[in-house]
């Protein structure tokens, strides 16, 4: 108690000076209090992002690397042609058995006898199938390479890709182990020699879907997302802009242009499956377009963003001091010099960072995609945006449904993807409002 | 003659000043809400026209209507005539943008566009073509921040931000870029409201010089101000124009109670 009250007690006045005092102690607690609650708030975010982050990198990392044979393969024209009959039949060369040129290849290197069938079983298990499309191309491409001894780099298959890369608990009983006690140890051997080593994934940044893990990439789904975002910066930017700024500036404020804007606000709100259905409905049904294809994707995702730049816009436009107009107005600009001279270019920095965050939601978007098609498996890099493809989103999607334990890599690998464009295009956003804030 | 003579002599000669700007039976709605009561009030050539009036009196609303600023606020209706030389400035013939040309206008708190000084200024002509060359806008915006007294302030830094000006220089900026577009009437909103003592009187040196080649209207809270730089002073009292006279006479001897009331700072 302070000196003020014990007077003011000890004292016979009509009425006890203000005491200030009061409640102060409890305002400071629940200012500390509230401080703390927010500490908390973003403590628990940062973990959870921590442990988002830390869960995906730990398993996905991996997917980086993949696990190579280069060894001298003898294109041997016993058994890609024995029959010499390759002028007269192209089929010969199509069908030929590529696997085994390596099989062989790699038996010689580890001393087993080609009359042993069931190691040799086992040495066709060391590298992927994969090899059969990548020695079937070589030759294709250039049939004099029959005869000769050339160092090749083929995958090595999933298990061993794993089991290299210490993912297998090998003191599991053999039996119940991908990989045999025997194929470890030709493993061992093969890395020591220097035939089988890590090497950089490109694989998985230029290959289409596969059944394959160790041939699995990201090609068809990058290609098919920077489709899709094309589509959707090229048609969502010009016409949430031109939306924007006619409701903003020019359209009179009555009921129409208010029912207008609370449909936009509510269209934001609109779960992306329902416009999934929709574009299957109007684009797929009614207009015919292929289905699985990134211009449908993109004008499904275009309408999904539209609400969000329209809004980010709005905003934008409306943070712009009402002085700047009046003072481009009183100069006797028109309405469309002073939103375009002036309004404009200080939203600008608004507008973009609206937009990118539209884009980097749409990029992620799975749902819509999923019902117009886009779930496909499709293993050809797309030409133009009419063909099937897929999208990063809808890809981890795909692999996440994979049983393999090599499949859970490249899924997590994907993610990092994913995450890593999220970043560049978030930091872009940033880098763009530092880049044209202007103060006024 | 000295200048205080001739300035008399000026004075004197008011009531033959040709009319510029006529405003008759003006009423203005916002929305159901009225906020003029149908004004009448000249606006000579040549002079600097104050008007005074406590605030919501209708004075910032009626100088508005002068260049249609009015237009912009929504649900803003306008009755009466307006003439700018005997044109009807609302008649549908009239261009609003032209009218703005003519019309220019200085607001309240100075609002430079967020660009170089040299753009601020070059930004009018450039719109309405009153420049054909390089050559032909820089001597426009030479001229136009001569005749508001800051070329010499800012020559040196034509390209630097008008935002970066302290608020008087800013102010006689936003001069500058009304002057650029050859106005023939500015109407000044308070100009000096937001500017210190020193800002102001240079502001107002500036309104005294300007009143040889352009007609003024500006609104204002300052007695003191009204009685320095106009010749003509007209007082609002609630939408209503109470009186309108020489501004010696308003300030001695006004005909209304009203207006001397409000001078003695009785109300308001």
């Amino acid at each position: 108690m302070t000196d003020i009250a014990q007077q003011a007690s000890g004292q016979i006045i009509a009425k006890a000076p203000a005491r200030r005092d009061i409640g102060i102690r409890r305002r400071y607690a629940a200012e500390r209090r509230f401080r703390l609650y927010g500490v908390a708030a973003i403590t628990f975010g940062l973990v959870f992002l921590f442990l988002l982050l830390w869960s995906v990198l730990s398993k996905g990392y991996t997917a980086f690397q993949q696990t190579e044979l280069t060894l001298p393969i003898t294109f041997s024209q016993e058994i890609i042609d024995p029959n010499n009959k390759r002028e007269t039949d192209p089929q010969v060369l199509q069908t030929a058995n590529y696997p085994v040129l390596v099989r062989n290849a790699l038996a010689e290197k580890l001393g087993v006898a080609s009359s042993n069938r069931a190691a040799l079983r086992q040495v066709s298990g060391l590298f992927s199938d994969s090899a059969r499309v990548e020695l079937r191309d070589m030759v294709m491409s250039d049939p004099s390479i029959i005869g000769k001894t050339l160092p090749v780099t083929v995958l090595a298959s999933a298990n061993i890709d794993s089991a290299f890369k210490g993912q297998f608990d090998m003191t599991v009983d053999e039996a119940s182990r991908k990989v045999s006690d025997q194929q470890v140890a030709w493993m061992d051997q093969l890395a020591k020699e220097g035939v089988l080593a890590k090497g950089f994934n490109t694989g998985l940044f230029v290959n289409g879907n596969s059944s394959r893990p160790e041939a699995a990439g990201l090609g068809v789904a990058l290609i098919g997302s920077l489709y899709l975002m094309g589509i959707v910066l090229v048609l969502s930017l010009p016409i949430g802009v031109a939306a924007s700024i006619y409701l903003e500036e020019f359209a009179p404020k009555n009921r129409l242009t208010d029912l207008i804007e609370v449909n936009i606000n509510n269209l934001a709100a609109v779960p992306s499956i329902v416009y999934g259905l929709l574009g299957l409905a109007v684009f797929i049904n009614f207009a015919g377009l292929p289905r699985s294809a990134p211009l449908v994707g993109g004008l499904v995702l275009t309408l999904m963003t539209l609400p969000t730049i329209i809004i980010a816009t709005r905003a934008a436009l409306r943070a712009v001091p009402p002085s700047i107009r009046a003072a481009a107005l009183g100069l006797g600009a028109s309405k469309m010099q002073t939103t375009f001279h002036h309004v404009l270019p200080l939203a600008m920095p608004g507008i973009l960072t609206g937009t990118i965050i539209g884009l980097a939601h749409a990029l992620g978007e799975t749902a819509p995609l999923l019902l117009i098609g886009m779930v496909a498996f499709v293993a050809n890099v797309p030409a133009t945006p009419l063909d099937p493809s897929t999208a990063l989103p809808v890809q981890i999607y795909m692999w996440a449904n994979e049983a393999e334990r090599a499949f859970v890599e490249r899924t997590s690998g994907a993610i990092i993807v994913l995450l890593a464009f999220l970043v560049i295009m978030n930091l872009g956003a940033i880098l763009l409002r530092r880049r044209f804030e202007r103060r006024w | 003659m000295t200048e205080a003579a001739t300035e008399e002599l000026l004075d004197k000669k008011m009531n033959a000043v040709p009319l510029k700007m006529v405003g008759k039976d003006v009423s203005v709605y916002y929305g159901d809400k009225r906020a003029l009561y149908d004004v009448n009030l000249n606006v000579r050539e040549n002079t600097v026209t104050a008007l005074i009036g406590p605030s919501g009196c209708g004075k910032s609303t009626f100088l508005r209507t002068l260049n249609r600023m009015n237009d912009t606020i929504d649900g803003c209706r306008v009755t009466g005539t307006i003439t700018l030389d005997g044109d009807d400035i609302y008649d549908s013939s009239i261009d609003v943008v032209e009218l703005r040309a003519r019309v220019g206008m200085v607001f309240q708190k100075p609002n430079p566009f967020p660009k170089s000084i040299y753009e601020n200024v070059a930004y009018g002509p450039r719109i309405h073509g009153l420049a054909k060359s390089k050559a032909d806008l820089d001597q426009v915006v030479e001229q136009s921040l001569q005749k508001a007294g800051l070329w010499n302030e800012v020559k040196d830094r034509l390209h630097e931000g008008g935002t970066g000006l302290s608020g008087g220089q800013q102010q006689r900026l936003c001069i500058a870029r009304a002057v650029a577009v050859s106005p023939e009437v500015i109407l000044m909103d308070e100009p000096c409201s937001a500017l210190d003592p020193i800002a102001t009187a240079r502001v107002e040196e500036l309104i005294h010089e300007l009143r040889t080649n352009f007609t003024i209207v500006i609104v204002t809270h300052s007695m003191q101000q009204a009685a320095r730089v106009s010749q003509r002073t007209a007082m609002f009292h609630l939408g209503n124009l109470v009186e309108e006279n020489d501004t010696d006479k308003m300030f001695t001897n006004p005909d209304d109670q009203r207006t001397q009331d409000y001078i003695m700072g009785r109300f308001g």
